[in-house]
């Protein structure tokens, strides 16, 4: 296991929901792996596809973007519109031969600080078994 | 990677060239915005917030850090950085050190970044040259025992944070005038203290209630703990008063049908469902003069439709034209389609007043408000769900509502309290406190539903006080008698005889013969069995959101929390208020309270409601979307993906092109995270500052 090495995942999240839920795990005190940083926008619709290209090919394990739930997006569907354009990265990735994996869109609450957790915790996991970005050579 | 960064710089120069012809027309903001870190001076403070952060940070090295990095003016660290010696650090070093941006790292923005704003206007910046690191929240908190681990997510967080503030544009809120008008949902006590309260402060107020009438749980109840005050008594009075106020627009048997808009101008559209009968103001409009309903109930002696009548627990009948009780406002007879044969009796019976209308349909009203109060209310948690304890199975298992309109004197027994199975008066009465609350099973409710052993200790007292001999038990985890003068009544009714036993009941069985229950359970104080045979159980059962609550907080944009109750903006220091400006709480809507915390939380919501409104004005934040003209091809795709038509293409200079109406424009940013031609800015968030940001996180990792 590769215990040095530190993965570099970026988490692109909603202040409304997943913020909050992450805000609320903090309260809550509730542990979870260090592995992560936070770029906070106000919807997960805000994400242009080409910021996640760009972490990737520049070198990022793993991204996870997290919104509000179906139905409960502050902005009404703003979750759903960032939620297609994240199927189509995946689908992109895909093409390009990096696994799809390395992305994940997830929803939580304002309300789900143990989920917040459960996340992360399973994405650090995931892209500890999926090993460096093999692109990460390539990024200038 | 050096050099990548300045490549950056460079387009991000070009595009603040773009972005400067829009932005200009914010004239306070007319000092060219700029999004080049090249002249960038950032102040950096570290917050310990005592031992929260510096438990489990370095700030020592936290702070070195933020020295090397690129733009960073100047660094400094306090152990309160939230206040006055804190705030103040910021003010004075902008002058001194001639700063561009600020970055806080201390809790979530969600908590301070309000506080930290004011301080950099304090100091002489643009309030929106600020830029927060969480590192508590998201930080030492979740990271308590990795000091290495939360030490470099700080330094990291401080990283990014900085590359945003290097890059922040000066930036004006956009003022807009707020609607003299308030809605409030819901008139169970709690809404109608809140449209009183907005009433007698001058500010007209739609009161939108569900039912037929208003008055809510309360008018449902026979007394109240711990003064002993007839519900009824202390309730109408205030009906009456909702019903004449002036300010007041009263609209029942109606509900939210949909909500556009912002605070300060919420455009609602009310359904206002089919009543079938007019009131005598609707029927002067129709020209029947000295028509309408004046509720001599004719109409109800002749409908040959029998229903139960929810406001009695369906324990006593209505007809299909039905009031629910005498003393409702309005005074109005209400059909119920659903069940109403149309045999048209009803319409010859109101004769010369033409009050029924058999073929009245839906009706909808749109309002503008400036504000709006959420009082959704409970409704009982279904307690048959717990099947050991027999409700709906055994005759003589009630829910607690049932026995409040038992006992009350205007209830379907007149307040003789009898047992369902042969109206016999008991002798023996169980209480099972905690009836789904307090329950990890899945099945009940992991909350307390905070006032049911309140109310069973006054249950235990009528019971004693009405029936000479009745003996009531209680089965109770704990009596939680945590209010004013609350404790002193739970002394009085053990005083008084009632007997206490703490116990989780396990199963109770019915003798099919007599329907006597016997209720199996443990004293848990004196360990041993209980095998007690009683002549009636009353089940405290746990409450929980009313039924329509999910549907009304979507349409207001307002989130909940796991049981549904719905979230305030901060659970201590705002808990009226949502994340939704200009939506506020009041009532059990946003978790069990009973009556006194009711009133207390909506007079609390219809202060915070009046602000505004009073005000006359709000600050919407700027994070507007802006067209970039020089790169918008005029495809119209971001038109249709606003949900909030905030978008339109527009003629310029023989060519299409995008323009936003920032009065209507959130700053979701959906719009700028699709546009294929990068020609939309969205302030604050703009694409190359979150590029930045992204560019500084991937800088990590290497240390």
């Amino acid at each position: 296991m590769a215990d040095e090495w530190k993965p570099q995942i970026l988490g692109i999240i909603c202040n409304w929901c997943s913020y909050a839920g992450a805000d609320l795990a903090g309260s809550a005190r509730t542990q979870y792996p260090p592995d992560i940083r936070i770029v906070r926008v106000m919807c997960t619709g805000r994400v242009d596809p080409l910021f996640i290209l760009k972490a990737f090919t520049d070198g990022a394990d793993g991204v996870l973007v997290s919104g509000c739930h179906f139905g409960d997006c502050h902005y009404l569907e703003g979750n759903f519109k960032g939620a297609k354009r994240m199927f189509m990265v995946k689908s992109l990735l895909k093409n390009i031969g990096l696994e799809d994996k390395r992305l994940r869109m997830t929803f939580v609450s304002a309300s789900e600080g143990a989920k917040w957790a459960k996340v992360v915790e399973d994405v650090v996991n995931t892209i500890h078994e999926l090993g460096p970005n093999p692109l990460k050579e390539l990024a200038p | 990677m050096a050099e990548k960064k300045t490549k950056k710089e460079s387009t991000s120069k070009k595009d603040t060239k773009k972005q400067a012809a829009p932005a200009a027309k914010a004239a306070e903001a007319s000092k060219a915005p700029t999004v080049s870190s090249k002249e960038a001076r950032v102040g950096v403070y570290i917050c310990h917030c005592g031992t929260n952060i510096a438990g489990s940070v370095d700030i020592p090295a936290v702070q070195e850090y933020a020295k090397t990095l690129p733009n960073v003016a100047w660094v400094d660290n306090y152990q309160y950085m939230c206040s006055t010696p804190g705030q103040k650090k910021i003010e004075e070093n902008i002058k001194e050190h001639n700063l561009t941006g600020i970055v806080v790292a201390a809790c979530s923005p969600r908590l301070h970044e309000p506080t930290f704003r004011t301080a950099t206007k304090e100091g002489g910046l643009n309030p929106f040259r600020f830029e927060m690191a969480n590192i508590r929240e998201q930080g030492s908190w979740v990271h308590m025992h990795d000091r290495e681990g939360a030490t470099d997510k700080a330094k990291d967080a401080i990283r990014i944070a900085v590359a945003k503030a290097a890059l922040l544009q000066d930036l004006v809120p956009k003022a807009v005038p707020v609607e003299k008008a308030a809605l409030v949902v819901g008139a169970g006590v709690a809404g109608m203290q809140a449209a009183l309260d907005l009433a007698n402060a001058g500010i007209k107020t739609y009161l939108v209630e569900k039912n037929p009438t208003i008055g809510g749980r309360m008018s449902q109840l026979d007394k109240t703990f711990p003064t002993l005050d007839c519900s009824q008594c202390i309730l109408t009075p205030k009906m009456v008063d909702v019903g004449r106020a002036e300010n007041i627009e009263l609209m029942t048997y109606a509900e939210i049908a949909e909500v556009e808009g912002y605070i300060g101008n919420f455009d609602v559209t009310i359904r206002r469902k089919p009543r079938g009968v007019l009131t005598p103001v609707e029927a002067e409009a129709k020209g029947i003069v000295g028509g309408g309903c004046n509720g001599c109930g004719d109409c109800e002696a002749v409908c040959p439709v029998i229903k139960p009548n929810p406001f009695e627990m369906d324990m006593k009948p209505r007809k299909a034209i039905y009031i629910y009780h005498p003393q409702v406002v309005p005074l109005i007879y209400t059909v119920d389609f659903d069940s109403c044969i149309k045999c048209g009796l009803c319409v010859t019976a109101c004769g010369e007043k033409k009050a029924i209308d058999l073929e009245a349909k839906d009706e909808f009203v749109k309002v503008k408000v400036g504000t709006a109060i959420l009082a959704l209310g409970y409704d009982m948690f279904p307690i048959e769900k717990k099947d050991e304890w027999g409700y709906q199975k055994y005759d003589n298992v009630v829910n607690s509502l049932e026995f409040e309109r038992l006992i009350c004197a205007s209830g379907p027994t007149g307040g003789h309290l009898v047992r369902p199975s042969d109206g016999v008066t008991p002798k023996k009465v169980a209480f099972l406190l905690c009836a789904g609350s307090r329950d990890n099973t899945g099945i009940g409710k992991p909350y307390c539903s905070r006032f049911c052993c309140m109310y069973s200790l006054k249950h235990a007292h009528q019971i004693i006080e009405k029936i000479p001999g009745c003996q009531p038990y209680l089965f109770y985890m704990d009596i939680r008698s945590f209010g004013k003068m609350y404790e002193e009544f739970y002394y009085r009714i053990q005083d008084e005889g009632a007997k206490f036993m703490r116990g989780r009941v396990a199963n109770i069985l019915e003798d099919p013969v007599t329907k006597n229950l016997t209720v199996v359970a443990e004293d848990t104080l004196l360990n041993r069995p209980i095998n007690l045979e009683v002549d009636m159980v009353v089940l405290a059962a746990a409450v929980q959101p009313s039924s329509d609550t999910d549907r009304t907080r979507k349409l207001f944009g307002v989130s909940c929390s796991q049981d549904g109750w719905l979230l305030e903006a901060h659970p201590k220091l705002n808990p009226c208020g949502t994340t939704t400006a200009g939506v506020f709480l009041a009532g059990v809507c946003q978790g069990p309270k009973d009556i006194p915390d009711t009133v207390a939380s909506a007079e609390g919501a219809a202060s915070a409601a009046s602000i505004p409104i009073h005000k006359g004005e709000v600050e919407l934040e700027p994070y507007f979307a802006q067209c970039i003209e020089e790169k918008c091809a005029g495809c119209g795709m971001c038109v249709n993906l606003c949900p909030y038509q905030a978008l339109a293409l527009v003629e310029k200079e023989g060519r299409k092109v995008m323009q936003v109406t920032e009065a209507k424009c959130k700053g979701c940013g959906t719009c700028g995270g699709f546009c294929p031609g990068g020609a939309i800015w969205m302030q604050h968030f703009a694409t190359p500052q979150i590029v930045a940001q992204i560019d500084a996180f991937l800088l990590g990792g290497a240390k």
